[in-house]
């Protein structure tokens, strides 16, 4: 049975019904041969405008969100989205802007696109920075093309593979792969941290790249990182680092100051931009200047107090996406900087280590951390070994924190962690939001133990039950095909 | 500054972690690059000076009574549109990874995927790429990973930002053939030629091209499809409202930029990649996609599915490197079309096409200007205006804050006195007669 809450639009739609009027000018006519006509109407839904926002107003009641719920999803830092961002960046004179105009039309959104570099560059020690890529895995697939045409110009091609540690995040490989590299995986020790040995005997005059994530997935800041750097120095090999994680580090340390070459920030992470259920972000990469030349195109430069967009690079990887990045979230991480001054940047980082840490030590006596030593703005834990003896498994605590109103930790990930809970709870929740989170885990600890039918169950609260992902892998069912049925399958 | 912890909070907490002061959690960290000086911004701004000083830089931008498109097109946007999309429900959500914590989102999802495949008649659509650029580059990709062919034959019509990006993707691993249009649109003639080669992967066209000219697509795709070769449309969803869809004259992947589905200029983006493909393709699909499933009660809900693609799981093998998408563009598209409706969109693309043919009617009133090519077109059309574009937009941008359209002088000397002309529905009858004006003056 279909509840009347979970009915598709189309379901709703009732014919002849409108919501979105244009009144027609249309004196000319159509003046386009019939055969190219389209000649049937496309099966969307008719209904008035107060159904459509009543649809949409309901689906929205339907959702946990950061404005709504703690949201400690591990390596996603999901801070508060300050909304004075949204208004300054929906400014009427920066979303009218075409993005073929002319330069003297867009001498503010590029003045602000070049301090914002500046300041990329100042918060990274690093020299250049492009802000073309949408997001942070297309500024990871930027800065492996960046690293490629570097080697190519220097005329060492026979650098075909870039060295990813097993605990990196899926983007890194995938990036490696686009571009056709070859991944070289290298086994973490038993702390979670490279291996020296191991990377010595990674490395060799086939490498481009070493792939760090800093901290990297299990929270832990790679004590050996001047040692790594070299190594991969030595041996002619770039070293890019996943700036994922910049949270735990924004304030207290430059990556370019310990010999980073390149990374990518962001802006949805660090910089406070809102997820919007998956995107849009964006993911600037700064570069070292030797790496400048290779930027994509267009740059944002500064000629004769004049800020202007420049695309005659002749040693640049070219456009990764078409016009310019996505400016309207750039424009809120500005805001966002701009909050923040030289002295209290590292507020934010603090508080964020602060309440990791505070998480660790009171979670890390029921939930098994990986690490037993102090995180970084992020911490790994377990499900527990007497959960585990119940059939209760990471999934199912997560489910049960639904039920108490709260959103579950990034699961089974890191790979390398056996029934993984990645909590990253950020600088901006309350120790008093913190206190419920951890009171609510202990709780779903206790029933684990004495009730885990409670826990397969969940959850149990919410209006959903456990959702059949076997069913909608085996039954693909990826769109509406008619006004009633909506079960057949493609 | 959004921490929320007092200083009392951080002493607390310090003390029942254990530590003394909070350098000893950061210990691991080399001491010689701990707390580095910064000179970034010499005093936070409160959120009133914010306020102020991003309308000063706003003030900077001085947006004109803008004629180009060429990619990216002026559109009215409904205020349901921007209200619903503004809500933090949607907007501070995070991917819906916890499918019953997610449920408005991940119905939003399978909404716009619906929207999508009805708009474009194809098989299945994935949540957003990107843009319309990235979202034909990741087809390109998967059209070589299916055929395990390398030479792609690209109609010289397409967006260059888009060909541009294409090549960025490819990276040098595969051929890139141009197909020529001397006459506007796509030869079949040469294109049967260039098929016969026997290693080509697939055929890209965009409809309308990037002269704004439509191309005969379901002749072009049966020639390409007859051939075993895979056909790619590119085609703008407006449009569609009119034009055939890819679907209709089936094409192997449709794709489109989506920020003609009521998003805002924005200067190049947030904007929304569109990508659609025959169900055939489906595991070789980039991207994240929802499907429609139960709960254990057996009620209706909605999941992420067919992950296996994806990099999460596949890691190095995955069909692309995707994690964050436009999400919340999908959402302002799907509203777009659901206030539409059929009916909405025919007008709407009705109007677009109308007042393409207004403006060029009021243009040619001038003899010194000639449409170039006698071609059916959408919204956009060429003139030859008998003497250089480029310089002329400059010096009427300046006079009178008008951007004329695009010179198309980059595109080779025979189009140096050519200017791509597009009135969408945001234009009217006042703004062509300013537009004509400007011409007679300077002309």
């Amino acid at each position: 049975m279909i509840e009347n809450d979970s009915k598709l639009s189309i379901e709703k739609s009732a014919s002849g019904r409108r919501a979105l009027v244009f009144n027609a000018r249309n004196k000319n006519g159509i003046k386009i041969p019939q055969h190219l006509l389209r000649d049937t109407e496309p099966l969307l839904p008719e209904l008035s405008e107060l159904e459509v926002i009543r649809h949409y107003t309901l689906l929205s009641h339907k959702n946990f969100s950061l404005d709504a719920n703690f949201y400690p999803l591990g390596s996603c830092t999901m801070k508060y989205n300050p909304r004075i961002n949204e208004i300054v960046s929906s400014l009427k004179n920066f979303e009218d802007l075409h993005p073929l105009s002319d330069d003297a039309c867009a001498q503010g959104t590029l003045e602000l696109l070049y301090h914002l570099e500046k300041a990329l560059c100042e918060i990274c020690a690093m020299d250049a920075t492009t802000l073309t890529p949408a997001a942070g895995a297309h500024g990871e697939f930027t800065g492996a093309a960046i690293v490629k045409a570097y080697f190519e110009n220097k005329g060492e091609k026979q650098r075909v593979q870039i060295v990813i540690p097993d605990s990196a995040h899926g983007t890194n490989p995938a990036t490696s792969s686009m571009l056709g590299f070859e991944t070289v995986e290298i086994k973490s020790n038993e702390k979670g941290q490279i291996d020296i040995e191991t990377l010595k005997k990674a490395l060799s005059e086939r490498t481009a790249m070493l792939m760090l994530t800093i901290p990297n997935t299990l929270g832990i800041f790679e004590a050996d990182i001047e040692k790594i750097v070299s190594i991969a120095h030595n041996s002619g090999v770039v070293v890019y680092m996943d700036g994922a994680n910049m949270n735990a580090l924004i304030g207290i340390l430059k990556p370019g100051d310990m010999g980073i070459d390149l990374m990518h920030l962001n802006m949805h992470k660090t910089f406070s931009t809102p997820h919007g259920g998956g995107g849009p972000g964006a993911g600037a990469i700064c570069v070292k200047k030797y790496l400048e030349p290779f930027l994509p195109v267009p740059r944002v430069i500064k000629e004769k107090g004049m800020f202007r967009t420049k695309s005659d690079c002749p040693l640049s990887i070219g456009k990764i996406k078409s016009f310019f990045g996505n400016t309207a979230v750039l424009i809120k991480s500005y805001a966002y900087i701009l909050s923040h001054s030289n002295d209290s940047l590292s507020e934010i980082s603090k508080n964020a280590i602060i309440n990791a840490n505070y998480l660790l030590k009171k979670l890390g006596k029921l939930y098994p951390p990986h690490n037993r030593e102090y995180c970084m703005h992020e911490c790994v834990l377990s499900c527990p070994e007497e959960l585990l003896k119940n059939q209760v498994r990471t999934l199912d605590v997560a489910k049960r924190l639904l039920d108490f109103g709260l959103h579950a930790p990034t699961v089974y990930f890191p790979l390398i962690v056996k029934e993984a809970l990645m909590i990253e709870p950020t600088e901006t929740e309350s120790k008093e939001t913190l206190d419920a989170f951890i009171q609510a885990m202990q709780k779903i600890y206790e029933e684990g133990k004495y009730h885990p039918e409670t826990l397969k169950k969940a959850p149990i609260n919410l209006a959903t039950k456990r959702m059949d992902e076997t069913f909608a892998a085996r039954n693909p069912d990826l769109r509406w095909e008619s006004k009633k049925t909506c079960s057949s399958k493609v | 500054m959004y921490s929320a912890n007092t200083k009392e909070d951080q002493t607390s907490m310090l003390k029942e972690i254990g530590v003394s002061s909070f350098e000893e959690l950061i210990r691991q960290i080399p001491e010689k690059f701990l707390n580095p000086a910064f000179k970034f911004n010499d005093k936070a701004l409160d959120e009133m000076q914010i306020l102020k000083r991003f309308e000063e830089l706003a003030s900077k931008n001085t947006p004109p009574l803008n004629f180009v498109g060429a990619g990216a097109y002026e559109r009215y946007v409904p205020a349901a549109v921007k209200y619903i999309s503004q809500r933090g429900e949607f907007l501070t959500a995070y991917t819906p990874y916890q499918a019953e914590a997610s449920q408005g989102l991940l119905q939003t999802i399978y909404e716009y995927q619906s929207l999508v495949c009805a708009l474009f008649e194809m098989d299945v659509s994935n949540a957003s790429l990107y843009d319309g650029a990235t979202s034909l580059a990741e087809a390109v990709k998967a059209a070589v990973r299916i055929t395990g062919k390398k030479e792609i034959i690209c109609s010289n019509l397409l967006n260059p930002e888009y060909e541009k990006t294409i090549r960025t993707y490819v990276n040098g691993s595969c051929l890139i053939t141009k197909l020529n249009s001397p006459n506007g649109v796509c030869e079949t003639n040469t294109l049967n030629e260039k098929l016969e080669s026997g290693n080509i992967a697939c055929v890209i066209v965009q409809n309308p091209n990037f002269l704004g000219i439509i191309e005969d697509m379901p002749k072009i795709s049966e020639i390409t499809r007859s051939k075993g070769v895979l056909f790619i449309a590119c085609a703008d969803p407006v449009s569609l409202g009119l034009l055939k869809p890819p679907g209709a004259y089936e094409a192997d992947f449709a794709v489109g930029e989506g920020q003609s589905l009521g998003l805002p200029l924005n200067f190049g983006g947030p904007y929304l990649g569109i990508f659609t493909c025959k169900k055939k393709y489906l595991r070789q699909m980039p991207g994240r996609i929802v499907g429609m499933t139960k709960d254990k009660e057996g009620k209706r809900g909605f999941v992420l599915t067919i992950q296996a693609r994806e990099q999460h799981i596949r890691r190095n093998r995955a069909s692309s490197n995707i994690c964050s998408n436009e999400a919340l563009c999908a959402l302002m598209a799907g509203i777009y079309l659901t206030l539409l409706g059929p009916k909405g969109l025919r007008e709407l693309a009705l109007l677009n096409h109308n007042n393409a043919l207004a403006a060029l009617d009021k243009l040619t009133k001038n003899q010194k200007i000639k449409l170039r090519f006698a071609r059916p077109f959408f919204n956009e059309f060429v003139v030859d205006l008998g003497t250089e574009t480029s310089l002329l937009r400059k010096k009427i941008l300046k006079e009178e804050n008008i951007d004329i359209g695009l010179p198309l002088g980059f595109m080779g000397e025979e189009f140096r006195n050519c200017l791509l002309v597009c009135a969408t529905e945001t234009k009217n009858e006042e703004d062509f007669e300013r537009l004509a004006g400007a011409l007679e003056k300077n002309l």
